[in-house]
């Protein structure tokens, strides 16, 4: 609605733009600052080199590629976990949605590093197995992102009128599985997509539960690193920012709906 | 329905003249409003009719202030208020949906305006509770919207409306929202409503049937302009305009040839209307009403489909030039009638709109 | 032509789909909800289990007997106490000060052009800078208001002030706080955005036919709506802060000011004899204070959610 309202006086005006210097401003500081911080070279000068010494650090790459993996990893979890499961509610068995929604959020009121204490004990036993790999990471790294794929995937599935169009699958001879596969999946790519790129940044991110396992992603080196060499950690923390942010960027232009928007009445 | 409120609470206001004079609203490239010019008489209802697209929307909310214009004026009650600012035209509006504060009952919402008007808490509660009885909602006054059904939404949207006694009352489509059965009702409700209130009204619609059967007078558009602004006899027996004889009520478009005023359709030679195209072979605008179908062994057209519509039925008739045309006759004169039955057509002798026989 | 009308071979079942209506209807339904079962089996087993073993563990000794100690201690003894206090005090002044900043910017993005650069750039950056990473943050602001922070420098040279003494303001609470609105600005983004989309452009046009200005409207209609939604905002930046790790680990070294670095503390060292499961009572803390503040979201947005239709 707000946006539609085109007379927009003066004052307000004013005070819209005022705000967003203002706040966008303070929000774009750090920002700059980190830039600035790390292209700082001897006496005043400036250079690229903490940014050309991200790639020959091999603990860094090390950490950047795990990293990726168990991002990858959680990805794959975390669809094959809640793709299915969602879909299979809403056709099947409704009366369940309320409980799996709940399971999907609960994780926010269990924060990580409430998490890393019970699963301690857990994973200690888990690398007697598996021996300890980073990748590991990945079974908790899909409970963390529960909450977020959710509301990405159920997105998707709200704006398509899934019980029509399994019916109409269903009475041109589809069994339940390629009803779920062929004609619910390919309509909620969007919001598949939206739940894998949180997924990726969520992993990419996160910090608690890995230095807390003591293995070494990409968060646990920066930490490590900003000890050591604070422009080069610097430097690679902008740099995963920028990162996310053109994979989140690419969501929005890619996948529509990720605004709620109130449904306009027609102009005429 | 509730009993029919006492003038003195609606009254103040005689109905106002509205003048919309020369109207121009451009959207980008698009001419929204192309020269409008509406006349609205004091009390009088006029019904804006038109298609998706032609502007009759943009006109009533350029009249209620909630848009701005290009050009033009607007006049009420003699006096100029293009540029006053919508809180301050003193207009009631009915939306087609979702227009009641979803944080206040209806008896809330209703005397939403009182209460902006300073009046005094157990007038408003008065005033609000004698508006919702006139529309019938008195027992229903403490309820929210999300607890009314959508006629009964509208109805308060209506009531909030009148409540400030308005010199206007613009309605845009208030009744595309709801069922067909609900709407026939609130349609003659409004009217009934409106009769006694006595308000000068504009009520916007796509819907034929609503715009003919409520207004005083119905100006149907297209394409941001007026086509015709007249009773709803007159435009339906006499269109001005091509566009209005094709879209007001429905047509048959049978092959004739036009010459010196009339046009010559299966033999019979009919009045043309102002406007027609004048000769050469056209196609003349026939209404279903308008054909006689009679069961003839010897006939020269034959019954393709009959529909049973309860009072009347709807026969589809192939003439010997091949083209289908579709009747309209009482159920009885109907009964003999079956596909495949042979027989012969007339068309009642009044005068047509006839357009060329490219369109 | 005649093709159409010559008969189509049957459709062939799916291999192991379960047959609508011949057979009896209990085994289909178990199929059905066992579907599901790898799902509760994933989060029983990642979830609930961690959950019960720190619930479990913080009503047990070192050796496993049960006692109530580690709870006295964890919510009697005066570091702790004073712990969970200075959690809640930063969480519920960087909720305040970000639903503020956050609400007025989410205002100046709704009434803008809600297909245009600003807003995706901006919805996109909140995103990320809400949920992604306290470490980089807390890098970010060490290269702003740090010992060799940008700010700093400025701010000495040009006014000759060591406002920030040296950097080290960022370590204490007050740099914290600084720091944690930072990402609670763009959570409420996130969050409140919603909320002013959802404000219908009919009840605005319908306010001012009636004769309402700006404020009437705000004060009557747009307020009262937006009340519910602007306090599960409130909550929800609540629980973010109060839950929030990584920025303080990445900023605090030494001590352990506020709760979730007391429970750092707890798992790292091993000090504390006999009190192994302090962190763990210390971590059921949390999840109480927590699940109220859940739980209170939940009943506003089902008071909320009637009137948005």
């Amino acid at each position: 609605m707000m946006a539609a309202t085109r007379r927009r006086p003066l004052p307000v005006s004013i005070a819209r733009r005022a705000i967003l210097i203002a706040v966008l401003g303070y929000l774009i500081l750090p920002m700059v600052a980190m830039l600035e911080f790390s292209t700082r070279g001897a006496r005043g000068t400036r250079n690229l080199d903490a940014w050309v010494a991200i790639g020959s650090d091999p603990n860094l790459i090390d950490a950047i590629v795990t990293s990726l993996e168990i991002a990858a990893l959680t990805v794959v979890g975390m669809l094959l976990l809640l793709v299915p499961t969602m879909t299979w509610t809403l056709l099947r068995v409704p009366r369940m949605r309320r409980v799996v929604e709940f399971l999907c959020l609960l994780p926010l009121a269990i924060p990580a590093i409430v998490l890393v204490v019970g699963i301690a004990p857990m994973y200690r036993f888990l690398n007697t197995f598996l021996g300890g790999s980073a990748l590991t990471l990945a079974f908790v790294n899909v409970i963390l992102v529960l909450p977020f794929a959710y509301r990405a995937i159920d997105g998707g599935l709200r704006s398509i009128d899934v019980p029509t169009l399994a019916d109409a699958g269903r009475s041109l001879g589809a069994g339940w599985l390629r009803v779920m596969g062929e004609v619910i999946v390919p309509n909620i790519r969007g919001g598949i997509l939206s739940a894998a790129v949180l997924a990726v940044a969520l992993v990419l991110g996160e910090y608690t539960i890995a230095s807390l396992l003591n293995f070494d992603t990409l968060q646990v080196v920066i930490a490590l690193l900003g000890k050591r060499n604070a422009y080069v950690s610097v430097a690679v923390s902008l740099a995963a920012l920028i990162f996310a942010f053109l994979l989140v960027l690419a969501i929005a232009y890619l996948a529509p709906g990720g605004r709620s928007r109130a449904p306009q009445v027609e102009e005429e | 329905m509730g009993s029919a409120a006492t003038p003195q609470v609606l009254n103040g206001r005689a109905g106002v003249e509205v003048q919309l004079l020369d109207m121009h609203r451009f959207y980008g490239a698009v001419h929204a409003l192309d020269g409008l010019s509406i006349e609205i008489r004091p009390g009088e209802l006029v019904a804006l009719l038109g298609p998706s697209g032609c502007g009759k929307t943009t006109a009533l909310r350029a009249l209620a202030g909630l848009d701005d214009l290009d050009g033009g004026r607007i006049l009420v009650d003699g006096r100029d208020i293009t540029h006053v600012p919508a809180n301050h035209r003193d207009m009631g509006v009915v939306f087609q949906a979702y227009s009641l504060f979803p944080n206040m009952t209806a008896r809330d919402n209703v005397a939403y305006g009182l209460r902006l008007r300073k009046v005094e808490e157990n007038e408003r509660r008065r005033r609000a509770d004698e508006m919702l009885d006139l529309v019938g909602l008195a027992k229903q006054a403490g309820r929210y919207p999300h607890q009314l059904s959508g006629g009964q939404q509208q109805r308060v949207a209506l009531a909030r409306a009148l409540a400030i006694q308005p010199k206007v009352l613009l309605l845009d489509e208030p009744l595309s929202a709801l069922d067909a059965k609900v709407r026939r009702q609130l349609r003659e409700e409004i009217r009934r409503i409106q009769l006694v209130v006595g308000t000068t009204t504009l009520f916007v619609t796509h819907d034929q049937e609503e715009a003919l059967a409520m207004g005083d007078r119905v100006g149907v558009m297209s394409s941001g302009r007026l086509e015709q602004l007249a009773p709803p006899a007159e435009l339906y027996e006499r269109p001005k305009t091509r566009f209005v004889a094709e879209f007001v009520g429905l047509t048959n478009r049978v092959s004739g040839h036009a010459r010196d005023g009339e046009v010559d359709v299966l033999g019979t030679r009919l009045p043309l209307l102002a406007g027609s195209e004048g000769t050469g072979p056209v196609k003349a605008l026939i209404r279903p009403e308008s054909v006689r179908v009679t069961p003839d062994e010897s006939g020269s057209a034959a019954v393709v489909a009959v529909s049973f519509l309860g009072s009347v039925c709807r026969v589809q008739v192939e003439l010997p030039t091949g083209e289908l045309i579709g009747a309209q006759l009482a159920a009885a004169d109907a009964a003999d009638l079956a596909p495949a039955a042979r027989v012969s057509v007339a068309f009642r002798p009044i005068p047509v709109f006839a357009v060329s026989d490219r369109g | 032509m005649s093709d159409l009308t010559a008969p189509l071979p049957a459709v062939e079942p799916e291999a192991g789909a379960a047959t609508s209506g011949a057979g009896p209807r209990r085994p289909s339904r178990l199929r059905t909800y066992a579907a599901l079962a790898p799902f509760f089996l994933y989060v029983g087993a990642f979830l609930m289990l961690p959950t019960l073993i720190v619930i479990v563990g913080s009503l047990q000794d070192a050796s496993g007997v049960p006692t109530v100690e580690n709870l006295r201690v964890a919510f009697t003894e005066q570091r702790f106490v004073d712990a969970f206090m200075r959690s809640i005090w930063l969480s519920l002044v960087t909720a305040l000060a970000g639903a503020i900043i956050g609400g007025l910017l989410a205002w100046a993005v709704a009434t803008g052009n809600p297909d245009g650069a600003l807003r995706r750039l901006v919805v996109a950056a909140s995103g990320v800078l809400a949920q992604f990473g306290g470490v980089m943050l807390a890098f970010a602001f060490l290269a702003t208001f740090g010992a060799n922070g940008i700010a700093t420098i400025f701010v000495e040279e040009t006014l000759g002030l060591d406002v920030f003494d040296r950097g080290n303001w960022l370590y204490g609470l007050t740099g914290l706080a600084v720091v944690y609105t930072y990402f609670q600005i763009p959570l409420m983004l996130i969050v409140f955005l919603p909320a002013l989309d959802g404000l219908r452009r009919e009840w605005w046009e319908a306010s001012a036919s009636l004769g309402g200005s700006s404020w009437a409207f705000w004060r009557n209609v747009g307020g009262p709506i937006l009340a519910p939604a602007f306090l599960g905002a409130l909550l929800l930046l609540f629980t973010n802060a109060f839950s929030a790790y990584a920025t303080a680990a990445a900023l605090v070294s030494q001590g352990a000011p506020i709760i979730t670095l007391q429970i750092r503390a707890a798992l790292t060292s091993e000090v504390i004899l006999g009190q192994a499961n302090v962190g763990k009572a210390m971590a059921v803390g949390m999840i109480v204070i927590i699940s109220i503040t859940m739980v209170m979201y939940a009943l506003i947005q089902r008071r909320a959610s009637r009137w948005i239709r």
